[in-house]
Order: structure tokens, then C-alpha cells, then sequence
């Protein structure tokens, strides 16, 4: 059976229309799981029309399709919730890999039927190749960088890496505009997917760890673009409607991470932050003499009788796998009638709501995590507020210090609480890479310990003390 | 090029559609946002199918079957990602 076109392309208006509501039941998190079952129905309705629509060779695309989901379902059951950044990353890298595939094979079979590709679709074709080699891997790169397989999140940069990125985009034009004036040159295409393949890796290496938020949103709508340009090389509304809605999200989101950072785009790709080397001698006036360490018994009797408490996640609280003992904590306190809330910084963790699913996964209700603007009214009448792993995003220098690298950034006011404490390793800087004053104020108390084990001391300590 | 013109027009009114949308979604959704959005990506299963299933060349056929894969764990690891976080933060409701 063999639909016709006006058919199949009826099928796809509704996968579009089933892709639209997918993204408007994310408004509300009781919205979102109906969400984003109509988006996979609508998947599913696609690949269908598709295998509807022409006379097709089905053993080749079921051993695609069967890899593919085996593949994919792995990954989404085994990934932990700590691991999302990468898993995410990954993903994102894969959406371009398959959109520079099918530009090849499109490019391949017009030449091979000899027919003849109007200017738009070489255009589309040649830009398919460029966006989905770049986001293959540079998301490839982020995934390395994010699972510390290499690089350990610190950035790479090395001199004359502006003049090469700049030869390499250069390049690719050249070869993109070659190839739509000699399309039967089908080598050509594999020479710009070459070129921005090392423009694809040389863009991310430069780029840290607590940057990353704004890699994968980039690389996110990377991905999208590029199934839009395969959409305009295959002359299909469905898959430009698609990807132009993922390329949208990704860039909003990028400018949200960035307004949040107070740094331009170009400043977090080129800027090349978090390689500094720390300033000892500046930490050590800022901190001498002034530094007040606390016991978990002590914390225990600081936190008898409190109103407010507020818990402030960071990427450390990802690497402690604190998510659950941090959970347990705040039903402590609510046993005893103090009211908990969670203050989450956009650019916390490593992707944009790191730490809101991390806490989810601990059972967190989501009322309860509270975004910046909505938090920093309320730390003046807060008792205590308790820091696990965020350094950087509660920096009190971003308001004062206008040469500091974080200058201007908008910050969770913390100081204005009675007391904060702050659950920490050791006194190191965050990413980067300047010291903290907040350490060293008078409502400040240094909680040592790794974030885990120190809360469930805290806990401990909290039941002794009931007891 | 009435016919890429017609394109460019679907393409403009969607990235509208799609900057009205995104605004809307609370942070605490952002990183489910990034994984759907990311499976939506995988539509270029839709190109890959017609590619690995034409057999124009051996070589079409190669790229076809990898891109079929490479879409579809986009497809499928997006989807089901993406379902396992919105559950945990619907269970609380």
C-alpha cells in the first residue's frame, strides 16, 4: 500500500500540530507528561507516513529503527538523573550527525537519478552538512568534557585559535559555495563536513564547565536548525515546523543562561573563563583570621527554634549525590514546623534545571523550588540559609567587584539571611576562579565536609538533639 | 523558488510559534525542555527513512541506515528521557 502525497502530507500536519502541543504542555509540570506523549504520538504518526509514502526496501530501515530504539532506550533508562548534562549533550549530537547524513545521501541520490537540486535545496544541503557536522561533535566534545573522560571540565585554549576558527568558517563557505555551483562534486561535501567537523571540536574545547549550560543550549538549537535545513532540502514543512521550534527553544534558552551569567555569547564561547590561576595571596586577605568553621551538634542547636530555611543547590550537590540526604534534611525540618524552600540559580549545575530534576528525583515537590527572582525578596526575612555545593551564583563580589570575571552577574543574595551556612569541601574558589567574601562575613559559618556526608551528620545530629 | 519562499514562510511563522512557547515553560522545566525538544530534533528520522529505503547506491543506503539509527535514539532516548523526569515531578501532585 502506497498513500498518496496529499495523504502523507495531512499525516504530517498533524505530527505538527501534535509537536506544537508537546511543547505547550511544558508550561506546567501536570501538563508536561501528557505533553510530551502527544510529541512521541506524533513521532510515531511520521515515521509511519513516511514508510506509507513511497515503495521503500524495509530491511535496511527496520535495522535502523530497531538499533536506534534499542540504542536510545538503554541510554534513557541507565542514564542517572546526575548524568542528564550528558546524556542531553549526547542527544543533541546525534540529531546532527543524522541531519549531516541524510544532506549526504540527498546530494548522492540526485546526482545518481540525474535530476537536478534547485539553488535553495544546495544552499539548505551544503548547510545540513556544516550545522550537523558542527553539532556532532561539539557536542561530542561537551559529553567527553561533562562525563570527565577527558579534559576534566577545564577549558583548552591554546594561541592563534581565533585565527584558526576563523580560517575554518572561511573554509567552509568557500566549499559550501563550491558545492552549490558544482553540485556532481559530491567529494565536496564531505570536505566541508571535514572542515566543520575540527571547527565543531575547537569551538567547545575552550570552553569550562560551569559554561556548559550554555554549550547545550546552543548545540540544542544547533540541532534544530539543522533538521530544519534538511527539512528545506527535502522540501518538507513537517521537519522545518520541528526544527524550527527545538532551534527557538535552544536560543531562548541560551539567552537566558547568559542573562543570568551577565556575559554575552561571545564572551562565554571566546571568553575562555575558568582558566585563570587563582590569586592566593587576594584569598588569603579576604579570608584571614575571619573564617568561622561549625560542627554538625553546634549547627543542630543553631537550627532549634527557626522559621525559614533555605537551601541553595549547586554542581557540587550533583557530585555528592546529596539530592536524597538534602531531601531527608528538609523533612526534618518541616517535622518541626520550619518552613524549607529551595533557591535555584539558573546557571546552577551543568544544564539549564540541573538541580530542579536532580531534586525531583529526592521527591522534592516542585513548589518549593523557588527561582532567583522570586527567592531574593525573601532571604532578609530568612533564619538560615544553607549552601551545598553552589560557590560562584552566591558570590557577593558580582555586586561590588566590576573587574571580576562574574561582575554585574545577577547573584542569590544569601548575605541578607541571619545566618548562612555554607557546606564546603575546603575554602577553593568555584569556577571561576575568584575568592568569595561571603566566607568570611560576620552571618557566615563554614560547614567542612563533603555535601553527602556532612548533611547526613547534620541530620544525625538534628535527631540526637530532639531526642 | 515561489516554493522556497512558501518555506522560508513556514520556517519564519514557526520559530515565532516556537519563541512564544518556550517563554512559557517555568525553569524548573528547563532541563525536560531540552531533552523534548531534543527528541523532536530526531524528525530527520523522516529523511533517513525515504534514504535507507530507496537503495538508489550502496552508499545511500550506508548513510541512510546510519542516519535511521542516529535519528532514532534521538527519537526514542529523547522521548522516554523526557518521560522518566516529567514523572518524577508529576508524582508529588
Amino acid at each position: 500500500m502506497v498513500f498518496s502525497s496529499t495523504a502523507v502530507n495531512l499525516i504530517y500536519l498533524l505530527s505538527s500540530i501534535l509537536f506544537v502541543y508537546a511543547l505547550k504542555g511544558l508550561s506546567h509540570p501536570r501538563t508536561a507528561v501528557r505533553g510530551n506523549q502527544l510529541g512521541a504520538l506524533g513521532m510515531l504518526l511520521a515515521i509511519i507516513a513516511t514508510l506509507l509514502s513511497a515503495k521503500l526496501s524495509l530491511e535496511v530501515i527496520f535495522a535502523g529503527l530497531l538499533v536506534g530504539s534499542v540504542a536510545g532506550a538503554f541510554m534513557a533508562i541507565r542514564v542517572p538523573m546526575t548524568g542528564m548534562p550528558q546524556m542531553v549533550a549526547l542527544l543533541n549530537g546525534f540529531g546532527g550527525a543524522a541531519s549531516l547524513l541524510v544532506g549526504g545521501a540527498v546530494l548522492i541520490e540526485v546526482q545518481h537519478t540525474s535530476q537536478e537540486m534547485e539553488l535553495s535545496g544546495l544552499v539548505a544541503t551544503a548547510l545540513s552538512g556544516l550545522i550537523g557536522a558542527v553539532t556532532f561533535w561539539g557536542s561530542l566534545v561537551a559529553y567527553l568534557q561533562l562525563q570527565e573522560v577527558v579534559l576534566k571540565g577545564k577549558p583548552i585554549l591554546f594561541p592563534g585559535r581565533h585565527a584558526l576558527n576563523v580560517a575554518l568558517v572561511l573554509g567552509s563557505v568557500v566549499l559550501g559555495a563550491m558545492l552549490v555551483m558544482n553540485p556532481e562534486q559530491t567529494n565536496t561535501y564531505w570536505l566541508l563536513v571535514a572542515a566543520a567537523s575540527l571547527l565543531g571540536v575547537l569551538l567547545v574545547t575552550p570552553i569550562g564547565g560551569a559554561d556548559m549550560p550554555v554549550v547545550i543550549c546552543l548545540l540544542n538549537s544547533y540541532s534544530g536548525l539543522a533538521g530544519a535545513a534538511t527539512g528545506f532540502v527535502l522540501n518538507n514543512t513537517m521537519l522545518i515546523i520541528a526544527g524550527s521550534l527545538v532551534g527557538a527553544s535552544g536560543i531562548i534558552l541560551t539567552q537566558i543562561m547568559c542573562k543570568a551569567m551577565n556575559r554575552s555569547l561571545a564572551n562565554v564561547l571566546f571568553g575562555g573563563v575558568g582558566a585563570v590561576a587563582i590569586d592566593k595571596n587576594a584569598q588569603e586577605k579576604i579570608y584571614a583570621g575571619k573564617i568561622k568553621s561549625v560542627s554538625a551538634d553546634e549547627l543542630a542547636m543553631l537550627l532549634d527554634g527557626v522559621r525559614r530555611v533555605v537551601i541553595v543547590p549547586g554542581y557540587g550537590l550533583a557530585v555528592a549525590q546529596a539530592q536524597h540526604a538534602t531531601r531527608d534534611l528538609m523533612h526534618l525540618l518541616e517535622a518541626r514546623g520550619v518552613e524549607v524552600l529551595f533557591g535555584i540559580h539558573p546557571v546552577a549545575g551543568r544544564m539549564p534545571g540541573h538541580m530542579n530534576v536532580l531534586l525531583a528525583e529526592a521527591d522534592v515537590p516542585y513548589d518549593k523550588m523557588i527561582e532567583m527572582d522570586e527567592i531574593n525578596p525573601l532571604f532578609d526575612q530568612t533564619d538560615v540559609v544553607i549552601i551545598n555545593g553552589a560557590n560562584d551564583v552566591v558570590n557577593p563580589l558580582a555586586r561590588t567587584d566590576p573587574k571580576s570575571p562574574i561582575a554585574g552577574m545577577p547573584i542569590l543574595d544569601v548575605d541578607k539571611a541571619k545566618t548562612v551556612i555554607m557546606i564546603k569541601r575546603s575554602l577553593s574558589p568555584g569556577f571561576a576562579g575568584v575568592p568569595n567574601p561571603l566566607f568570611a562575613m560576620d552571618n557566615c559559618l563554614m560547614f567542612f565536609g563533603d555535601g553527602r556526608k556532612v548533611t547526613l551528620e547534620l541530620i544525625a545530629s538534628l535527631k540526637e538533639a530532639a531526642a | 523558488m515561489d516554493q522556497f519562499v512558501l518555506l522560508l514562510t513556514v520556517f519564519a511563522m514557526a520559530m515565532y510559534l516556537g519563541t512564544e512557547l518556550i517563554t512559557k515553560v517555568p525553569p524548573t522545566l528547563h532541563t525536560p525542555l531540552t531533552s523534548g525538544s531534543n527528541a523532536l530534533s530526531g524528525v530527520t528520522i523522516v529523511g533517513a527513512l525515504l534514504s535507507a529505503g530507496t537503495k538508489h547506491t550502496t552508499l545511500t543506503t550506508v548513510l541512510g541506515f546510519l542516519a535511521v539509527s542516529f535519528a532514532m535514539i534521538n527519537v526514542v532516548g529523547g522521548f522516554m528521557v523526557t518521560n522518566r523526569m516529567l514523572q518524577m515531578f508529576k508524582r508529588r501532585d
